[in-house]
C-alpha cells in the first residue's frame, strides 16, 4: 500500500536535515504504528508524505500503490487516496463544515473520474457518520473547526477520513489534547474504518492510544530513522522502559 | 456677440457641458446646489478625502467612453420579484419599465415633475446639503444642481414588492446623472435594488429619509463593465428606531468612488453600511463612509471587504462621529483586504472622533494573502487548489455579505462572486 524507501527530507529554509533514510512499508489491512521521542521526524513524514510546502525531498521515494506521491501535488494525493489526520486541525472561518466536506468529497471523485455525490445522499451519509462520532447538527453546520474544543476538532478530522474513505490514513499525534473518553470515542472511529483494503499509520508519543487502536507492527523512530521495528509488544516496551533504553540498544 | 472664452477653471468646463433644467419645484435646490458646487470647486488632488483616489476622471468635462459589456449572465436580480424601472445611459426607459404602481408607495420620475408644489422639495438636495459639512462633497452638489433624472419615492407603509433600479449602459460615450428621493414614513419599510454600470460615467445620488420605526433595505450591485467610472452619493437621516441597511457588490469598474453619508438623529436607531469589491487590474474602487451619531443608543456597523489582485486598489475612509450626548453609542467599522499578488494596494483611513463619554466604538483594518495553513488543509482533503483559494476568498468576503439580511438576495450576489472568481483564477 504505501512503500517509503530511504527518505531524506530536509527543511527548505535552513539546510537542517530531518528525515535521513526513512524504509517503511505499509500494507493494505494492516496498523503500522510509528513511535518515537520529540524531534525524531514523525510529523515531518506525515507532511512530507500529504505534500505541505517548506520540506525539500534530497533523495529517495514514497508510492501508494503506483503511484509516486512526490511527484504531485497535495490534492492528488488525497485523491489517490491519501488521508492526513492533523495534530492541530486548522480553523477555517467563513467557511462551513458541509460546504467544505462536500466540496472535498465531490472534488476527490471527479479527479477519479467518478459521479459526484448528489446533496441528498451526501446529507444522509453525512448524518450518520456524524451520529457514530457524536458530532451534532450544529458542529456540521459551523465553520470548520472554529470554535470547536481540541476533542471537537480530532472527531471532525475522523468524520472527514470517515466521508472521504482514503486507502492510506496516517494519524498524527490523534490522541493529543484528548483526554480518556475522548480518545476512546476517536480510537472507535478510527476502529470501524479498519478494513482489508485500507492501510493506517498511526504517530503517536504514547503507548495509550494503542490500547485503543490495536496496531500490528510498531517502529521506533529516532534522528529522522527507523531504528526498531516489532509488534504491539514494542509499545509496551516503551510504555515501561521510555524511549532511553532502545535507543541505547540500536546505538 | 462672441462665443464664451473657452473655460479654464475645471469646474466651470465642467458646468459649461451640463444644463440646469430650469422651473419646477426644483429649480430653488437646483441653483443652491449649483451655489455650493461653485463655492467649493469640483475635487481636486489636494483635498484631504481625494488623496487615494483621482478624481480626475471624474470631474473631467469630456464625455468618457467605456466599452460596453457584451452580456454574458442574464441581470443579476432578474428571477427576483420586483418592480422595475429602467434607465439607459441615465434615460427612462418607459418601454422597459413596470408601471410605476405598488401599493402604499408614490413613485415618480425627477425628470417628470413640474408642478411647483412637491412632497420631495423637503428631502430634494436638503439630505445632501446636511452632508456637505464638515467634508465638501461637491459631486452630490453637481448632481442635484443638474440631474437629468431620477425617482421620487414616497413610502406610507410597508411596501409588497421591491424597487429594482436597473442601470443599462448602452453608448460607448455617455455620462449620466441620476438623483433619487426616498421618503419613507413612520413604520414604513421598503427594499431598493440596483444594478448595472449605467453609462460610461455615472454620478448618482440617492438621498433617504427614514422616519421613526421605518427600515430600508438596499442592495446593490455596480455593473461588470471594465472601463465605466462611477460617483455615487448616499445621504441618510434617520429617525428614532428605523433601520437602514445598505449592501454594495463591485465586480470591475476602472473607478468607482462610493459616498455614503449616515446621520443618526433619532434614538435607538440603526445604520449597517457593507460592501464587498473584487478587482483585477485596471481597478480601483473607494469607499467613503460618513456616520454620525446624534441621538442616543444608536447602533452603526461599517463592514467592507476588498479581494484585490494585479494591480488593483482599494480605498476605504471610514469615519464615524459621535456627537456630544449620543451616549451608548455602538459603533462598529472593519475594513479588510486580501490581496491576492503582490502587486495589489489597499489604503485605508479609519477615523473615530468621540464627543460621548459613554459609548462603546471599535474599528480595524487590515490587509493579508491567503492563509496558507487553510489552504493546505483543504488541499490535504483533495480540494484543488484554485477552488480551494475561492472558498478561502469567499470565506473572507462572508462577513460583509452576510450583512445582507434577505437569503435570496444573498445567493445570489454570492453566485456572482464565485462566477467571477472562477473566471479570474491565476
Amino acid at each position: 500500500m504505501l512503500t517509503i524507501k530511504d527518505l531524506h527530507v530536509k527543511l527548505e529554509e535552513e539546510d537542517k536535515q530531518i528525515l535521513k533514510g526513512v524504509d517503511l512499508t505499509v500494507e493494505a489491512g494492516k496498523v503500522h504504528a510509528i513511535m518515537g521521542p520529540n524531534g525524531s521526524g514523525k510529523s515531518t513524514l506525515s507532511y512530507v508524505l500529504s505534500g505541505r510546502d517548506g520540506y525539500e525531498v534530497t533523495s529517495g521515494t514514497a508510492h501508494l500503490g503506483d503511484v509516486d506521491l512526490l511527484d504531485i501535488e497535495p490534492e492528488e494525493r488525497a485523491a489517490a487516496g491519501l488521508f492526513l489526520a492533523f495534530q492541530y486541525p486548522v480553523e477555517i472561518p467563513g467557511v462551513g463544515n458541509m460546504t467544505f466536506l462536500r466540496t472535498a468529497v465531490n472534488a476527490q471523485r471527479k479527479a477519479r473520474g467518478e459521479e459526484e455525490m448528489s446533496a441528498a445522499d451526501f446529507l444522509k451519509e453525512v448524518r450518520a457518520r456524524a451520529k457514530e462520532l457524536q458530532i451534532d447538527a450544529d458542529m456540521l453546520k459551523r465553520p470548520v473547526n472554529v470554535g470547536f474544543s481540541g476533542g471537537e476538532k480530532k472527531r471532525n478530522e475522523i468524520l472527514q477520513m470517515a466521508m472521504l474513505e482514503p486507502k492510506m490514513c496516517i494519524l498524527d499525534e490523534t490522541d493529543s489534547g484528548l483526554d480518556v473518553d475522548a480518545m476512546k470515542l476517536v480510537a472507535e472511529g478510527v476502529n470501524k474504518l479498519r478494513s482489508v483494503g485500507r492501510g493506517f499509520l498511526v504517530i503517536t508519543h504514547y503507548q495509550r492510544l494503542l490500547d485503543h487502536i490495536k496496531p500490528d507492527v510498531v517502529h521506533i523512530m529516532a534522528d529522522g530513522r527507523i531504528v526498531k521495528t516489532g509488534g504491539p509488544e514494542l509499545a509496551l516496551e516503551v510504555e515501561n522502559n521510555g524511549y532511553a533504553d532502545i535507543l541505547a540498544e540500536v546505538a | 456677440m462672441a462665443t464664451p472664452a473657452p473655460q479654464t477653471d475645471p469646474t466651470e468646463a465642467r458646468i459649461a457641458h451640463l444644463t440646469l433644467p430650469a422651473g419646477g419645484w426644483s429649480e430653488a435646490a437646483r441653483s443652491d446646489a449649483l451655489a455650493r458646487l461653485r463655492s467649493t470647486g469640483l475635487p481636486t488632488r489636494r483635498d484631504e478625502y481625494w488623496k487615494f483616489t483621482r478624481p480626475d476622471a471624474l470631474t473631467q468635462a469630456d464625455t468618457p467612453k467605456a466599452g460596453v459589456l457584451v452580456d454574458d449572465e442574464p441581470p443579476i436580480f432578474g428571477d427576483t420579484d420586483a418592480l422595475r424601472i429602467v434607465f439607459d445611459d441615465g434615460v427612462f426607459n418607459a418601454e422597459a419599465s413596470d408601471d410605476l404602481a405598488l401599493e402604499h408607495v408614490t413613485i415618480e420620475r425627477l425628470g417628470d415633475t413640474k408642478a411647483d408644489i412637491h412632497w420631495a422639495q423637503g428631502v430634494y438636495g436638503v439630505l445632501e446639503k446636511a452632508g456637505q459639512t464638515p467634508v465638501a462633497r461637491p459631486l452630490a452638489a453637481l448632481n442635484t444642481a443638474f440631474a437629468s433624472d431620477g425617482v421620487l419615492i414616497h413610502a406610507t407603509a410597508k411596501a409588497t414588492r421591491p424597487i429594482n433600479l436597473v442601470y443599462n449602459h448602452r453608448q460607448e460615450a455617455s455620462d449620466a446623472i441620476l438623483h433619487h428621493v426616498i421618503k419613507i414614513d413612520a413604520d414604513a419599510d421598503l427594499t431598493i435594488m440596483e444594478s448595472g454600470p449605467a453609462a460610461a460615467r455615472f454620478n448618482k445620488v440617492m438621498e433617504v429619509d427614514v422616519a421613526d420605526g421605518a427600515a430600508f433595505h438596499h442592495v446593490r450591485a455596480q455593473g461588470r463593465d471594465h472601463e465605466r467610472l462611477a460617483a455615487t452619493h448616499v445621504f441618510a437621516r434617520l429617525g428614532t428606531e428605523s433601520t437602514f441597511k445598505s449592501f454594495t457588490l463591485t465586480v470591475n469598474g476602472r473607478l468607482t468612488r462610493n459616498d455614503c453619508v449616515i446621520e443618526l438623529t433619532g434614538d435607538d436607531a440603526i445604520a449597517h453600511v457593507a460592501g464587498a469589491c473584487v478587482g483585477d487590474g485596471d481597478f480601483h474602487h473607494d469607499d467613503t463612509v460618513f456616520i454620525t451619531h446624534d441621538a442616543e443608543r444608536c447602533e452603526s456597523r461599517q463592514v467592507f471587504k476588498k479581494v484585490l489582485r494585479n494591480g488593483a486598489v482599494g480605498v476605504f475612509q471610514g469615519k464615524i462621529l459621535v456627537k456630544a450626548g449620543a451616549q451608548k453609542t455602538d459603533g462598529y467599522q472593519i475594513s479588510q483586504s486580501l490581496l491576492l499578488d503582490e502587486d495589489a494596494q489597499f489604503l485605508a483611513k479609519p477615523e473615530l472622533e468621540i464627543y460621548a463619554d459613554d459609548v462603546v466604538c471599535s474599528h480595524g483594518s487590515t490587509s493579508g494573502a491567503i492563509d496558507e495553513e487553510a489552504l493546505f488543509y483543504l488541499r490535504s482533503r483533495g480540494v484543488p487548489a484554485p477552488i480551494a483559494t475561492d472558498l478561502l476568498t469567499l470565506a473572507f468576503l462572508a462577513e460583509a455579505v452576510d450583512e445582507i439580511e434577505d437569503e435570496a438576495l444573498r445567493d445570489v450576489l454570492v453566485a456572482r462572486l464565485e462566477g467571477w472568481l472562477e473566471r479570474h483564477r491565476s
